[in-house]
């Protein structure tokens, strides 16, 4: 057919139809998730991080716990019955960058918060193979020194309520003073027991 | 899902779809040409001597074309995906196929399986359950998997996490008191003292403890620390050191130290406090498992 070998010898014809069939795609399962009230409304009781969690998630991305966890509970038996519920949408509606993964080395961490003592978050982060004899997981005993200053955690919510995440002019005010002092390890404890607190059901 | 998102799906997914099987009708060519049948007709463009002849799909791929549109007839009739359609109705789940259905069926298919074990221990008391061996093999099981991260897989305990085998029972050691330790958590309480009583009574209360279990120790040093020790530590701990279940006090007469005998490391405990914490297992594990682990728990003071 005639038309067909116009396509075929014109390279910018071929470029733009290539990406109207591939948009086809991104219309009906991208566009509408920006629209659903499934996806963009936070489940009942969502809060934003507080100071010491926002700059604990924050040393959770630095120290690249999310390459080796996930914090994505999927909707299947043996995920519901050893992490506990699965996750939803509405849980991250406050994520920038979310941390849902798709490479387990660790288990996930979705649910985590609460399961554990402090303690023993500090005894397995100081040196995993304390408490887990045969874990793999690096030791992270310089979080036990490192203090945060606080210099940049306003800016870091300021930065976040920009794309929608409701903090407010006293977070801003008080954050410097919540987190200035407080050890690393401190701050990423707070973190991964706030993490998946909301949805109780777990079986 | 609102309608105008249901029908932009549906609009879009089937526009594509006929436009694909358009595409794929419309280019089709029945005529093969090649030097065997005497046509040499060409694509016409040519690359060191190289030319294209221009022939048909091979058979089975166009009809693996076909047999892709056939499935995605089936699959989008079958599974929920075309805007609000929810899916032909399986018969497994008594509704639509989706994955929180198959998760529900799952979990209830297991339910049945877990009453056929679990359902009858769970009615038996945990002082027979302690001594029936089958029990305690899926009880060993559940322990390592939730348990043994703290306790240790010999429950012989971590520094900081206490052994479940030295009889020395912090919150009591009889199968209520287990059950309702594993049901609900413990929270420990012990205050700092460092900054109330002073640095030099922190290490006098260190050596009259460490006295209290015979270890060696500083007796003019002890002497001092019993009165500081009468005046804030009976409360928890009771006059005679042995503790006090109640409040998860620890009996400091029995030479079992929770966090190290060094007297450096009794020092910190006192001068820092202890809040050793067991998470309350409840909604981790609900009532039958945690039955079973409290009778595990038990069996194990029984050896």
């Amino acid at each position: 057919m005639k038309g067909h070998d116009l396509v075929e010898k014109n390279i910018g014809l071929m470029t733009v139809l290539v990406v109207v069939a591939i948009s086809f795609g991104g219309l009906v399962e991208i566009v509408p998730q920006f629209f659903l009230k499934e996806t963009t409304t936070p489940i009942e009781g969502l809060k934003p991080l507080n100071a010491l969690q926002l700059e604990g998630r924050d040393i959770y991305i630095r120290e690249g716990c999310h390459t080796c966890h996930t914090q994505m509970i999927r909707p299947l038996r043996a995920e519901v019955e050893r992490y506990g519920h699965y996750s939803v949408a509405g849980e991250s509606v406050y994520e920038h960058p979310f941390l849902w993964g798709s490479k387990r080395t660790g288990p996930d961490l979705a649910r985590v918060g609460g399961r554990y003592s402090d303690d023993w978050h500090k005894a397995h982060l100081y040196d995993p193979r304390v408490v887990v004899p045969d874990s793999i997981m690096p030791a992270y005993p310089q979080l036990f020194d490192n203090k945060l200053d606080g210099k940049h955690t306003a800016d870091k919510m300021r930065a976040l309520a920009s794309v929608g995440v409701p903090y407010t002019e006293e977070d801003f005010a008080g954050a410097e003073k919540a987190v200035k002092g407080v050890t690393e390890i401190d701050a990423l404890v707070a973190y991964l027991q706030n993490l998946g607190l909301l949805l109780k059901e777990k079986r | 899902m609102s309608t105008f998102w249901s029908l932009w799906i549906i609009v879009l997914t089937v526009t594509n779809l006929v436009l694909l099987l358009w595409l794929l009708l419309v280019n089709r060519r029945r005529e093969v040409k090649g030097p065997d049948t005497g046509e040499t007709k060409t694509t016409g463009h040519e690359y060191d001597g190289i030319e294209e002849y221009d022939n048909p799909l091979p058979r089975w791929w166009f009809y693996g074309f076909l047999a892709s549109f056939v499935f995605t007839a089936f699959y989008l009739y079958a599974y929920p995906g075309l805007g609000n359609w929810k899916g032909a109705k399986w018969d497994e789940y008594q509704d639509s196929w989706t994955s929180v259905n198959e998760l529900r069926y799952d979990q209830q298919q297991a339910e049945e399986l877990y009453q056929q074990t679990y359902g009858a221990f769970g009615k038996m008391p945990i002082t027979e359950l302690a001594n029936k061996p089958d029990a305690m093999r899926i009880a060993q099981t559940l322990f390592m998997d939730n348990c043994a991260l703290c306790h240790g897989a010999d429950a012989g305990g971590n520094p900081g996490f206490p052994s479940l085998v030295d009889k020395d029972w912090l919150y009591g050691g009889t199968p209520e008191k287990i059950l309702e330790t594993i049901t609900h958590g413990r929270k420990a309480a012990m205050p700092a003292w460092g900054s109330l009583i002073g640095e030099e009574s922190v290490a006098n209360v260190a050596e009259y403890v460490l006295g209290l279990s015979g270890a060696e120790h500083d007796k003019t040093k002890a002497e001092l620390g019993q009165k500081v020790f009468s005046a804030n530590c009976v409360a928890c701990h009771g006059a005679d050191g042995k503790g006090n279940q109640q409040m998860g006090a620890p009996n400091l007469t029995d030479n079992i130290w929770l966090y190290g005998k060094k007297p450096e490391e009794i020092r910190y405990t006192i001068r820092q406090g202890r809040n050793g914490v067991m998470p309350a297992q409840i909604e981790n594990l609900k009532a039958d498992k945690i039955h079973l682990l409290a009778a595990y728990v038990y069996s194990l003071s029984l050896e």
